[in-house]
Order: C-alpha cells, then sequence, then structure tokens
C-alpha cells in the first residue's frame, strides 16, 4: 500500500531537476558589466555598435570576458570591477565625445556569470529589489485635475473659435472650476450652439443654466472622456520618464504604474538622487518650424556662416538642415501623435491631432507654403533635435495631420512617441522616496540569509532528534520546498525584498507544521495499534485534510496582503503566497515519495524509525474519570506531561473501527 | 524522543472560564494601550523623512542632534539604529517643497555639525501615501476575516468559524496592544507580520476542529466538553512541536535579522505564542458555548417507514 505508481515519481524527478535547474543561476552569481545603449530613440544600438565596442575595447588593450548585443543594448562582461570601470570611461569617451549632447547610455551593470545554455532557456538568478542592492525608488502622483483643467483651457479655446467660425453670438466663454460654461443672451442662440456643441464635441455633457438675460450652457467632461483622458496622461508621462531616465545611465529602469495616476520609478545603484529628481522634472518642448531653403544658404552655414535667423541642425539620417528660428507652433498645440499607416498608401505614417487654434495657424503655413518642408524639433535643456522634417504636399486644415514616407514602422513608433514626449501631459510630484546605499543592501542580503539558514539549521536537528528517520525526511521535504521557491521566484522574475526573504524563512518555519501533523499522526496509528505499513498510509491520508484547510486559511491572509499591499508588504505576500503552493507539494507528495521508496519495496516492516511511540494514549472521554486517578507511588512516565488512568477496554471499544484495516 | 505522553485527556473544559477571563483581561489591557499611548506609527503611515547614516566610529548623538537644531530642524528624532554607528533621524512632514529636498539637507547639516556620516538610507513618504496604507491595511485585515469566516464555515460549521475568527481577532488586538504599550514602532511589515498571525493561528484551530470533527464522528456517548478536551490533548504534542518550530526559524531572524526585521520577528513571537494559547483556551470553550453537538456532524439517518428503533427494516 505504500507504493506510489512509476508516474508519480517520474512527476517528483522532473520538478525537482526543474527546481534545480532554475534554482542554479542563483550560485553562479554576477559579473561585472558595461552597457551600451541608446539614449535616443532615433537611434538604434546594432551590430555595429557592437564591432565598434570591440574594437575601442581592443584597441586600449583591455580584456573582456566576451560581449553579446540584446534588445537593451550591447553588454560586455569583465572580470573585475576595475576594468570594468576602466572600460567604462574608455566607452563614454568613445560614443560620447560630448558629455553635454549624449548620444547613447553607457551604464555599469551586474550580469548573471551563469553559462550560456542556462541563460539561454530564461533561467536567470532572482530579481533583487532596490533595499537589497541599493538605488533609488520614486514614486510619482500625476495630478489628474491638473491634466483636466489643462484640457478644460484648450476645450475652451476651441469653443471659442467654434463659435466664431459657425457666427455664433455668445456673451463668454471661460472655464470655471471642473466645467466651461458659455454665456448667451437669448435661448435661440444658445439652442443653435448647443447644437453645434452636441455634433462637434462629443467629449462634452452639456447643461442649461441660468435664466433671462444671463443664459449659461454649462459643459462638463464625460466620465469616459476624463479616463481616456486619464489613461492618456499617465501614458504619456511615462514615456516622457522613459526618454529622461535614459540619460541617467541606469542598466535597468523600472518605469511602472501603480493604482489609477501612480508611476513608480526605481532606479537601481543610482545614488544621486539629486541629479534624478532634477532629470525627472524637467520639461521638454516640442516645436514646429520652417525650414530654411534659400539656395546657397546651406552651403553657407556648413561653412561656418549661419545666416542671421536660421540655425542649423543635423537630421535624423545625418544630412544638415538649416531651420528658422522663427517658431510656427508649439507642442501645446498638439493634442495627440499615433503611429499608424497612410490610408492610400498604407506606407507608415504618423498621425498628429492639434487643437482648433493649432489647426487654424496649421491651414494657413501650409497654403503658403506648399512644396516647401517644416522640421519639427524637440527642445531639451534649451539644445533642439530634429525629430522630422517633411514636406508640405498640400494645405492641411482640420487639424488632422499626416507624416509619411521614407518611413519603416519602428521609425513612425520612435516618431510618434518622440512627439508625444515632447511635453508633460500632467504636473507630477514625488510622494515617495527611498534611497537605499548599496552597502545597506549586501548587509540586508547578509542579514536575511543567515536568519534562514540559521533557523533551517535549528529546525532540522530538531526535526532528525525527535522523529529520526521521518524527521530527516521532513528535512528532505523542507529543502525541497525552499529549492521550489527559489526556483519559482527565479522563474517568474519576482522581486526579492528583504521582507520577501523574512517570508522564505517564515513560510519554512511554517510548512514544517505539515510534516510534524503527519509524523505525529503515524505514530498516533502506531500507538493504536496499526501495523507500520497502515499506520504510513493512514497518517498521511488523515493528515491531508488537516494540512489542505490550515493552508487554505494561511493562503487566505497572503491573498490578502498580495491584493491591498504596497510596497514591503507586497514582497512579503508574494513569496508567502508562492512558499504556501510549494509547502503542499514538497510536505505531502515529496516526503510520502521519499518514505515510500524507505519502506514500501519491504516486504514486512517490523518497526518504524519514528522516535518513540510505545506508550497508550489518551482515549476519548478519559478525563472524565477522576482526577486523582494517577495514584500516589505509581510509576512516573517519561516526558513533561504524564497521568495514569485510561481503561484498556473503553480503548478497545472506541478505536476498534481503526483496527479493522 | 518524544515530549508528550498523556495517558488522561487533560480537562481544559472545567477550566474553560478561568482562561476566558485571562483572556478578557489581556484583551481590555490591550484595547486600553491602543487607546491610552497609540501605535507608535512608522514613517510609512504617518508621512515623513527617515534618514539612515553610519559613522565609522561610534556616533556621537548629542552631536548629531546639535547639528540639526543648528540647521534649523525642530521636532528631529535622534536615535541609533541597531548598532551604535549607525544612527536613525526622523523629521515629521514640513511645508510641500522642503519636504522632497529632506534628504539631501539632512547630509548638508550634518557634514556641517556631525562629519564623517555616510547615507545608508533615505525614506520619504507624503502625506498621502500614510492615510491611504492605513486604510488598505485596514480592508486586508477585513478581506481575510471574511475570507476565513466563509471558508471554515463551508469546510466546518458556522460555529466554528466564528469562535475561531474571534479568538485570533483577540490575538491582533494582543499584538497591537503590546506594541502600544511598549512603544515599539509598528510599520508595514509588522503589518504582514500581523496578518500572516492571524492566517497561521486560524491554523492553529483548524487542526484542533478538525479532530472535534473526527472524535464526534468516531466516539459516542461523549459529552461536548469530552470530545474538545481529547481533541486539544491529542493535538497538544502536534501544537507545541510546530509552534516551536516556526517559532525556531523567528528567534533566528530575531537574533541575525538585525534591526529592520527586528518588530517583524517581534509582532510574530507574540502572535505565535499567543496563538497557541487563543486557538486551544478561547476558540475551543467559545466553540461549546455556541453549542456545538455530535449531530451537527453526524449524519442523520433517513427515516425509513415502519422500521424499528434501530432503523433496520427487512
Amino acid at each position: 500500500m505504500n507504493r506510489y505508481p512509476l508516474w508519480k515519481y517520474a512527476t517528483v524527478v522532473i520538478a525537482l531537476v526543474i527546481g534545480l535547474l532554475y534554482t542554479l543561476p542563483n550560485f553562479f552569481g554576477e559579473s561585472p558589466a558595461v552597457q551600451v545603449s541608446s539614449a535616443k530613440a532615433t537611434l538604434k544600438v546594432d551590430t555595429q555598435t557592437l564591432a565598434r565596442v570591440e574594437s575601442t575595447l581592443q584597441a586600449a588593450a583591455v580584456g573582456n570576458d566576451g560581449l553579446f548585443l540584446d534588445p537593451v543594448g550591447v553588454k560586455v562582461r569583465f572580470h573585475d570591477t576595475d576594468t570594468q570601470l576602466k572600460a567604462k570611461d574608455l566607452l563614454e569617451k568613445e560614443f560620447n565625445p560630448d558629455p553635454e549632447n549624449a548620444q547613447y547610455v553607457v551604464a555599469l551593470n551586474l550580469l548573471s556569470s551563469s553559462p550560456q545554455w542556462l541563460t539561454g532557456m530564461g533561467a536567470l538568478p532572482m530579481y533583487l529589489g532596490l533595499d537589497l542592492r541599493g538605488g533609488v525608488h520614486f514614486l510619482l502622483q500625476v495630478d489628474m485635475k491638473g491634466a483636466q483643467t489643462k484640457r478644460l483651457d484648450s476645450l475652451g479655446a476651441d469653443l471659442r473659435t467654434l463659435m466664431r467660425d459657425k457666427n455664433i453670438r455668445h456673451a463668454g466663454i471661460a472655464r470655471e472650476g471642473e466645467r466651461v460654461v458659455l454665456r448667451f443672451r437669448d435661448a435661440e442662440t444658445r439652442e443653435r450652439a448647443r447644437k453645434v456643441l452636441a455634433d462637434t464635441q462629443p467629449d462634452l455633457q452639456l447643461a442649461d443654466q441660468g435664466q433671462g438675460e444671463d443664459l449659461k450652457l454649462v459643459g462638463n467632461l464625460r466620465p469616459e472622456a476624463i479616463k481616456r483622458l486619464q489613461d492618456y496622461a499617465l501614458k504619456q508621462n511615462m514615456t516622457t520618464l522613459h526618454n529622461r531616465i535614459n540619460e541617467l545611465g541606469v542598466a535597468e529602469p523600472v518605469i511602472q504604474q501603480q493604482g489609477a495616476d501612480r508611476i513608480v520609478v526605481q532606479l537601481p545603484g543610482v545614488q544621486d538622487t539629486a541629479k534624478a529628481k532634477d532629470i525627472l522634472g524637467r520639461t521638454a518642448t516640442l516645436e514646429i518650424r520652417m525650414v530654411d531653403d534659400t539656395p546657397g544658404a546651406l552651403e553657407a552655414a556648413q561653412a561656418g556662416e549661419v545666416p542671421f535667423g536660421s540655425e542649423l541642425y543635423v537630421e535624423r539620417g545625418g544630412n544638415p538642415l538649416l531651420v528658422k528660428k522663427q517658431v510656427v507652433l508649439t507642442g501645446e498645440r498638439l493634442t495627440d501623435a499615433q503611429p499608424g499607416f497612410d490610408n492610400q498608401t498604407q506606407e507608415p505614417a504618423v498621425h498628429l491631432t492639434l487643437d482648433s487654434a493649432g489647426a487654424r495657424i496649421f491651414k494657413e503655413v501650409t497654403r503658403e507654403n506648399v512644396g516647401k518642408r517644416m522640421a519639427i524639433l524637440l527642445i531639451e535643456k534649451g539644445k533642439g533635435e530634429v525629430v522630422t522634417a517633411p514636406v508640405i504636399r498640400d494645405e492641411i486644415g482640420g487639424g488632422r495631420v499626416q507624416i509619411s514616407g521614407r518611413m519603416s514602422t519602428t521609425e513612425a513608433n520612435d516618431t510618434a512617441l518622440l512627439l508625444r514626449a515632447g511635453s508633460l501631459a500632467a504636473p507630477m510630484e514625488i510622494i515617495e522616496e527611498r534611497t537605499i546605499g548599496p552597502s545597506l543592501g549586501a548587509d540586508n542580503i547578509k542579514k536575511g540569509f543567515d536568519s534562514t539558514l540559521w533557523g533551517f539549521a535549528a529546525i532540522a536537528v530538531f526535526m532528525i532528534a525527535y522523529y529520526t528517520l521521518f524527521g530527516f525526511v521532513s528535512v528532505v521535504a523542507l529543502s525541497v520546498n525552499l529549492l521550489f521557491l527559489v526556483a519559482l521566484l527565479s522563474m517568474l522574475q519576482a522581486t526579492l525584498t528583504l521582507p520577501g526573504i523574512a517570508a522564505i524563512a517564515l513560510t519554512l518555519g511554517m510548512a514544517i507544521d505539515a510534516n510534524v501533523l503527519i509524523n505525529e499522526r503515524i505514530r498516533e496509528e502506531l500507538r493504536n495499534g496499526m501495523t507500520p505499513a497502515a499506520a504510513i498510509s493512514a497518517g498521511y491520508e488523515r493528515a491531508f485534510a488537516t494540512i489542505l484547510d490550515s493552508n487554505v486559511t494561511t493562503l487566505i491572509a497572503g491573498i490578502a496582503l498580495l491584493i491591498f499591499g504596497s510596497g514591503p508588504v507586497r514582497g512579503f505576500a508574494v513569496v508567502h503566497c508562492l512558499g504556501i503552493l510549494t509547502s503542499m507539494f514538497s510536505a505531502v507528495v515529496v516526503s510520502r515519495a521519499l518514505v515510500n521508496l524507505i519502506y514500501g519495496g519491504r516486504r514486512k516492516i517490523n518497526s518504524l524509525a519514528i522516535g518513540q511511540v510505545a506508550w497508550q494514549a489518551a482515549a476519548p472521554g478519559s478525563a472524565a474519570a477522576p482526577a486523582g486517578a494517577a495514584a500516589p507511588g505509581a510509576p512516573a512516565a517519561k516526558g513533561i506531561l504524564a497521568a495514569k488512568g485510561a481503561r484498556p477496554t473503553q480503548l478497545k471499544a472506541n478505536l476498534g473501527a481503526n483496527k479493522a484495516k | 524522543m518524544e515530549f508528550f505522553r498523556i495517558r488522561k485527556d487533560i480537562p481544559f473544559m472545567r477550566h474553560a472560564l478561568k482562561f476566558n477571563i485571562v483572556s478578557l483581561v489581556t484583551f481590555v489591557a490591550a484595547v486600553f494601550f491602543l487607546f491610552w499611548n497609540g501605535l507608535n506609527l512608522s514613517v510609512e503611515f504617518t508621512g515623513g523623512t527617515l534618514v539612515e547614516v553610519n559613522y565609522a566610529q561610534p556616533a556621537d548623538l548629542e552631536k548629531v542632534r546639535g547639528a540639526m537644531a543648528k540647521a534649523g530642524y525642530g521636532e528631529v528624532a535622534v536615535q541609533n539604529f541597531g548598532s551604535s554607528r549607525d544612527v536613525l533621524i526622523r523629521l515629521p512632514l514640513q511645508a510641500e517643497q522642503a519636504t522632497a529636498k529632506a534628504g539631501e539637507a539632512v547630509m548638508a547639516a550634518l557634514d556641517a555639525g556631525a562629519p564623517g556620516a555616510t547615507l545608508r538610507r533615505v525614506e520619504f513618504v507624503g502625506p498621502q501615501v500614510g492615510k491611504e496604507l492605513a486604510e488598505n491595511g485596514a480592508m486586508a485585515l477585513l478581506l481575510v476575516v471574511i475570507g476565513i469566516v466563509i471558508y471554515l464555515a463551508f469546510r466546518f460549521e458556522w460555529r466554528f468559524a466564528v469562535s475561531a475568527i474571534i479568538a485570533n481577532l483577540h490575538d491582533v488586538i494582543i499584538i497591537l496592544g503590546c506594541f502600544a504599550c511598549f512603544g515599539w514602532e509598528f510599520s508595514l511589515s509588522v503589518l504582514a507580520a500581523v496578518l500572516a498571525v492571524l492566517g497561521y493561528s486560524v491554523n492553529e484551530s483548524v487542526v484542533v476542529f478538525d479532530r472535534v470533527r473526527e472524535t464526534f464522528r468516531k466516539a459516542r456517548g461523549l459529552t461536548t466538553p469530552q470530545v474538545l478536551d481529547h481533541a486539544i490533548t491529542s493535538t497538544i504534542s502536534r501544537t507545541i512541536i510546530t509552534h516551536g518550530s516556526t517559532q525556531m526559524m523567528v528567534l533566528a531572524m530575531l537574533i541575525f535579522g538585525g534591526e529592520t526585521l527586528h518588530n517583524f520577528a517581534l509582532a510574530l513571537t507574540i502572535g505565535i505564542c499567543f496563538g497557541i494559547y487563543s486557538s486551544v483556551l478561547v476558540a475551543s470553550p467559545l466553540v461549546m458555548w455556541l453549542g456545538v453537538s455530535r449531530e451537527q456532524f453526524v449524519k442523520v439517518k433517513r427515516q425509513i417507514e415502519g422500521a424499528n428503533a434501530d432503523g433496520a427494516v427487512v
């Protein structure tokens, strides 16, 4: 009865192998590396960059442990941190000759030194949180009210233009708090305005107010429009943050949405909070200007004589471009930029949407400049960059602009992203900041590791002393639990924090419960007179229901923490929940497999190595006997608690059912 | 090795009232301290700035305080953190602009008045976050309570569910009471520990209840207190050993985990000690008083028409 079918053993073995494989990378540690990635969305890192990195290092005779290209950029491994720092300076000089205008991000990084075949199958070391590796954590709150006000302001401007175009006389349009109020002198005009607005402004919810001479039409943003606006504001802010953080030279920045209006920014390894904050809070603007195509002017500019009122820029392709200083439109007039396709030619394109004021100016400018080129520039830190410089083919009205031609889909995406990055959609505020020094991180790892190690050792010693062979099996099951937990954390790349390590320790401490339950139950069944083989079987089966119940209740608590927890609590909850799941498998299935291997093959088992069991246990209702039953002078049983007086006859009657087995 | 050889059920239920009075007294004391002292909430909940610095030599706290005072920080708490060389400086929330820059400002002040400090960590929490954390913590607690009650009611009986949750909430209040009484800092990780303990202690009740159910089904003719006594007695060995093992792990955290894990482990320790007590000696009497009986677990056999008293028919 204590035999597992082959497939069960196979499952355990396969689980163990997978567990081992995914735990393995954690033992190899990490080696210092330098990472070269692009600082601009317009610049791609490719095999050419790889070759350039290689030749640069070769020229300076800096040895490396291999370099490769991945979607992030070129990564080079080094033997020690000294070489790493030397190489970083070298590459920085080579790739960013002008530090004021950095084209590439050259950052220090740590790479897993596990062999290629492990990395190839996605086995990576656990992802350590900031409190373990040091760095900066920011929680930014996006001011949604600000975004809404901004939108209403621009909507107000739109409405003014609209009323003028439709020839509707109003007595003033203004934003009052979170709504736009249009005033009219008579009801008829208001009716006309309402009709126009209903057709052209689907985002507005209109209501009548006022009476007599002072009639009002009040427009509120519809809830779905607000939702869209907020999503958009958040996405745009995140994109902008991404672009800016690139400049900081952080190897693996984390930028994530948290809740409806918050953004988490984590910069591992960064210590200079002041610079980080400065960069995060900077604003960039977008400008549309005309290209100066006066014959000969460009050549003159290249020779050093830039004509008055123009500036020389370099296009994405590397061609020089002379752009007039006069600004046609700024980014404020741009409400959206999306990548897409040309309706007719199906070429990749970028679709821009301008607000009404912007559309009017754009219409005039394009009418007067058909056949000429205009340039869209991103201005940051007072320096401009040409995003794109399309030729105007036709007069463009209506505020919907499409830029297409000679563009790949990725380029269209990048351009749209850059255009949107032009300005933050809504102001942001830092509401939480955490800086953890690298020494503290290392300390935390050591503390967490030590606690787990010593706690585990203490439990192991006790279990083996108390339950002998079965205790040993329990300890093996517990180690397997630890193995699975680490493997699962590595596989899921869940962030491991100090509370997470505490959760590992605690989960192990709690997981032993299942084995204690099983072992106690087996002892009890033996005491009740079962044969050893039957006792194993009954012990595991009867204990399982209890184990399940107790794990479910613990899991409920874990899930509640997972749902409502943030920061450290979440890190704790993830590990805690995973640990409960792995412990179910290891404590029940793995330990049973081991016990079956040990005892299942024998024809006759005389006794189980589970510590002492030979004494008479309490029978149900035995306490009903007089309290003084333990007569003075009766031989005292060993153990802390001992009492005498259970009546054998009653025992037989009560436990007869068990013996039938 | 074997610690427990109990040959006779221990009559726990005979002393049920005494245990419950003890519980009630502890509980009232805990509630009293919660209201009297209040919880010493960490920066995570209250908002504010926390700066941890490290000195090469044992730090002179007076000098640090002086440096901070000179820089114009009034309400600053300066204390050692873990070792004499680590110093924790706590600043309350200030006017909006200043808070985000507080970390750098503190370092500048220290450089002037008490040089030699290296920055270990800065934590700044805005006022919006703290309130939300407290609310989320309360919601998590509520969810755990409801989830456990539903699960236990479904698996056992509502009487078990109600007594288990009352017993364990009493633990939670006592943990909080201890933190309030001794003024230990109540941080997010302590909150996590409290909720983890809640789930863990319910385990304890579940194990006892499981045995209660089993005994009810197996042994006839016993009174409810006898059944409860037997269930507790036959699981007590497992209870002590399991909790002992968990406590060994927590003890390791208490010893090796440093200051960051200290309060977390402390909350767990109190939770584990009271967990044993309450799930055995509070939950069981409650179940008894709520009127648990054999009929709730043994399926009543369908009455067949014309059957005799034993239900036998031919």
